[in-house]
């Protein structure tokens, strides 16, 4: 990381940890629900954020002079809407198995409000290098939840990871499921999700107690 | 913000431009795309219905399509005859049948015009296979499949596909454990009567050993999606019944 000063680094690792989206900032809870039963999609996910804050921060700080202030949320949503159409587009031209597997969740990445709230609360106010900084940082963080919970809930709820029979076969009783172990069908369902984040959240405080408000 | 950039005047032309030169670019995005997205469209449709019938590079686990570059060629290898049916039983042959937008043959219908019912048919080492299209409701929006079928209405196998699944639930429809277990299941009753494939959750058959019994077991927290497939197959299929009876003659 020699590239970077020590505050463009901070950029970068403050979301991974004391300054997470998720779970400090909460923000962008609703997608962690929706798409983290399965760990493949937790992790193409958290690559389109990425993508996409990182391009759009970008672009909203180079426009940052320009824009009306009135209608500035406005111009953040347009911004966004294009990058995820175009990447959206060339994915179909260029690399169709995969933009099926991103199909669902593209509108997802439109409503995501880490991004809304990266440019407004980063973008508009720094250069373009400082802004793709934060927008990868915060993309990270994001994914970084995003992939823990996906990981515990695949495992839990189907014994599964990436597809991988991973605790042996459920049906015809192999691996432990021949100790009568049971797969948890909760965990496949979004309410478990939000205890997983909170599990996350309560062990990060308690390990770090400047992070507790009162 | 500088004052310039607060006054109306400025604020509505900035929206006009923003609008003119977002509205261009991805216009001119879409322009420039589309010829590749039609033919990754036309290739994954030879690919499903090649699929279907049991041409594909599967391993163990996975779902393995023919390759994009030798797709075209394996299509006209192995399905024979492109159909199209029209008033149950009229039989055309077509040899784009393949790009009927089922979707559009369904709105078709529903205003009472006519609709137009492509049917594929392979040959496979040997023994024929009937390959329907058909499309219906999940949970969030638009499922669809290709059944292949032998003479008697038993299917041979099945490949399914959605739009917008909830991933981990629903979307495993898509996954072989699910499209495995519709291989050999009966259309028909037992008096030869059509009633489709029911997904169920208290089959108590869940190795789905039951060839006959016109059901395969349900994917757990998928439930609307599964009764959206069973509807689909139902309400579909059904309507090739008629050509299948003019088989029998």
């Amino acid at each position: 990381m020699g590239l970077l000063s020590k505050k463009d680094r901070k950029l970068i690792l403050d979301p991974l940890a004391d300054d997470n989206p998720i779970t400090i900032q909460v923000l962008g809870i609703c997608s962690a629900l929706a798409i983290t039963a399965q760990l493949k999609a937790s992790i193409v996910m958290t690559i389109s954020v990425i993508f996409v804050l990182g391009l759009g921060n970008v672009v909203i700080s180079l426009i940052r002079n320009i824009i009306p202030s009135k209608i500035r949320i406005i111009v953040q949503l347009t911004v966004v809407a294009a990058l995820v159409i175009i990447v959206d587009q060339v994915l179909k031209a260029f690399s169709y198995q995969l933009s099926k597997e991103l199909g669902a969740f593209i509108g997802l990445i439109i409503t995501n409000c880490i991004i809304m709230g990266r440019f407004e609360a980063f973008a508009l106010g720094n250069g373009p290098w400082k802004s793709f900084l934060d927008g990868i940082g915060n993309a990270l963080g994001y994914g970084v939840i995003l992939i823990i919970v996906g990981f515990f809930r695949e495992l839990l709820g189907s014994g599964t990871l990436l597809g991988y029979k991973v605790l042996g076969d459920p049906i015809t009783k192999t691996g432990v499921y021949a100790f009568g172990y049971e797969n948890n069908g909760f965990m496949l369902l979004a309410p478990m999700a939000l205890i997983v984040v909170g599990i996350i959240i309560w062990v990060q405080r308690s390990r770090n107690k400047a992070l507790i408000e009162d | 913000m500088s004052n310039k950039t607060d006054s109306n005047l400025y604020t509505l032309l900035f929206a006009i431009g923003m609008v003119i030169v977002v509205g261009t670019l991805l216009a001119f995005v879409s322009a420039s795309l589309r010829p590749n997205i039609d033919e990754n469209k036309r290739i994954e449709k030879q690919q499903n219905i090649l699929y279907a019938m049991g041409v594909n590079e599967n391993d163990e686990g996975s779902v393995t399509f023919v390759a994009d570059n030798k797709v075209g060629e394996e299509f006209s290898k192995f399905i024979t005859k492109q159909l199209v049916i029209t008033n149950d039983v009229e039989v055309k042959e077509d040899d784009n049948a393949y790009l009927i937008d089922i979707k559009k043959e369904q709105t078709n219908a529903k205003e009472g015009k006519e609709r137009r019912l492509p049917l594929f048919i392979g040959t496979k080492e040997g023994k024929t296979f009937y390959i329907a299209p058909i499309r219906g409701k999940g949970l969030w929006d638009a499922v669809w499949a290709y059944v292949a079928m032998d003479e008697n209405m038993v299917v041979q196998g099945a490949y399914f596909d959605h739009k917008g699944e909830t991933a981990g639930l629903g979307a495993n429809i898509k996954e072989r454990f699910f499209m495995d277990d519709f291989k050999d299941e009966h259309l028909l009753n037992a008096s030869g009567k059509f009633v489709g494939i029911n997904i169920s959750k208290s089959n108590g058959d869940p190795l789905n050993n039951d060839k006959k019994d016109n059901e395969v077991d349900a994917i757990a927290g998928a439930t609307i999606t599964g009764d959206g497939v069973a509807a689909m197959i139902k309400s579909e299929l059904k309507l090739y019944v008629p050509y299948f009876k003019t088989l029998k003659k």
